[in-house]
């Protein structure tokens, strides 16, 4: 027995059973009848719409998450560029909630903030932490030594320095982080259905959809979609915000 | 949009879950039979713990050969780092669903599942590792009549250590972290007290939510002792 499946469904899909049924007749579709069928077609053209709400859901969770990970990663990174003693602490911390499953975080949480989106968004935006702050250490490490020499030749302040110097010249790596985190975020954020938040995970993790493939492929897919678009994305900028590779590049050419 | 739920009202903050890990408790559907208590988080976490265990290592088995091989030739770049960025985008809960659904539940399905998820990244680190080590190094082993095999093994491989133990560091989160939602594939792991509230409670629900935690930090640590044991001297003398 498998005593972990909903008694009764946590997700918003309806009653048990609710997608075995043809939305109009009532009628089992013929190839839901069969349960080794691996795609039902017509099932798919007629409950498309039930992943419109978890779709918008979980990008929602993603675009909070990421965002928050990326302000608290980056300003840690700022600290520990200012102050190294900070460097190993705050990599350890990260590390560690790095290391500790969604699942597991959303409901270590029950106690202090219930279950809801908020729950979601502070496990997955502390998941976020430990990749961006480790990409924009490794981008400021990398920047040379050369470069930061002549803007203090050239005057500059420390604090000028950093923000015209080494971190316009760190972009391509922080935001290599930023991919890494959009990208495994989306595909945990499936998991918040698990704190009740919604997302993509309410369409698999509920009685009728679990030992039904078609409901799982399309949310699964959906889910790869929605990360490959991230990713789409997060590289047009990287490549827009670093015009001097550009430049390189067509001067090498 | 399914509504927030408050905390249950008998809930009383952590205690009750710390209550539950150390001992039995009565549960209202189980027809009498008392659930929680020491005896039966540890064998829910050891099953977790052996099922994390063996998809590592059956992803080590796959991908480390893989991985050695492709960077020593050199080749098939896109695909041994494609694949790692592809596998970052697998959703964990779609995979174990769709495994259960299509394939059938128990520990096969279930370790080939989690070796899905811990493969891509540790091929692209071995890869990576493997085209990181200095060129000077493979010629001069082929200059003192190294084989090929040879090379890989004692030359290459030795040196890709700490790119390799990053990969499996990063699958082991991963594995670990989906093993808790295993009871959907029908093995029972810490994750059957977090999905389980109708059977644990509340309280229940929380003490996994614990145990499952130390446990992913325990995996955590012990790595990070297995690498600073396998990489070599020089390596780590160079890295101070």
């Amino acid at each position: 027995m498998i005593s972990g499946l909903p008694a009764t469904p946590l997700a918003a899909v309806g009653e048990v059973g609710e997608g075995f049924f043809h939305e109009r007749t009532g009628e089992t579709l013929p190839c839901q009848a069969r349960p080794s069928h691996l795609f039902c077609w017509d099932w798919a053209t007629e409950n498309i719409h039930r992943y419109g709400t978890p779709t918008v859901q979980q990008f929602e969770l993603v675009i909070i998450s990421v965002a928050i990970g990326f302000l608290v990663a980056f300003a840690f990174a700022l600290l520990a560029h200012r102050y190294h003693l900070l460097q190993w602490p705050l990599l350890a911390g990260t590390g560690l909630l790095f290391a500790i499953p969604s699942v597991a975080f959303f409901l270590l949480l029950l106690p202090v903030t219930g279950r809801g989106r908020e729950t979601a968004i502070i496990a997955l935006s502390a998941y976020t932490l430990q990749i961006i702050y480790r990409n924009v250490m490794s981008g400021l490490a990398n920047v040379p030594e050369s470069a930061k020499d002549a803007a203090r030749g050239m005057g500059l302040t420390e604090r000028q320095i950093l923000w015209k110097v080494e971190l316009p010249l760190a972009v391509p790596e922080i935001i290599g982080g930023l991919r890494i985190a959009t990208v495994s975020t989306v595909a945990i954020a499936t998991l918040a259905v698990f704190a009740h938040a919604g997302g993509l995970g309410t369409q698999i993790y509920s009685e009728a959809n679990l030992t039904f493939p078609t409901a799982i492929i399309i949310a699964g897919t959906i889910a790869i979609a929605m990360a490959l678009v991230f990713d789409v994305v997060l590289l047009t900028v990287q490549r827009f915000s670093t015009p001097w590779r550009r430049a390189e590049a067509e001067a090498t050419a | 949009m399914t509504p927030a739920l408050l905390p249950h009202p008998s809930f009383a903050g952590f205690a009750g879950a710390f209550e539950f890990i150390f001992s039995k408790q009565e549960s209202s559907v189980t027809g009498g039979k008392k659930v929680g208590g020491i005896e039966q988080v540890l064998e829910l976490a050891w099953t977790q713990i052996e099922v994390s265990l063996l998809a590592l290592a059956v992803a080590l088995l796959i991908a480390v050969p893989l991985g050695l091989w492709f960077g020593h030739k050199g080749a098939g770049e896109l695909v041994a780092v494609g694949l790692g960025n592809a596998g970052r985008a697998i959703p964990e809960l779609a995979l174990i669903a769709f495994v259960a659904a299509i394939i059938g539940v128990g520990i096969v399905p279930l370790t080939g599942a989690l070796a899905v998820l811990g493969i891509p990244p540790i091929l692209t680190n071995t890869f990576v590792g493997i085209r990181q080590v200095d060129r000077a190094a493979v010629d001069a082993a082929r200059g003192v009549g190294m084989t090929e095999l040879e090379i890989m093994r004692k030359v290459e491989l030795p040196l890709a250590v700490p790119s390799i133990m990053t990969g499996v560091r990063g699958a082991s989160v991963n594995i670990v972290a989906t093993a808790t939602i295993a009871p959907l594939v029908g093995v029972l792991t810490l994750g059957d007290f977090i999905l389980g509230e109708n059977v644990y409670g509340v309280n229940g629900v929380v003490a996994g939510a614990i145990v499952t935690a130390i446990l992913a930090l325990l995996f955590e640590f012990a790595l990070a002792g297995v690498q600073r044991r396998l990489t070599s001297k020089g390596l780590r003398l160079q890295a101070q």
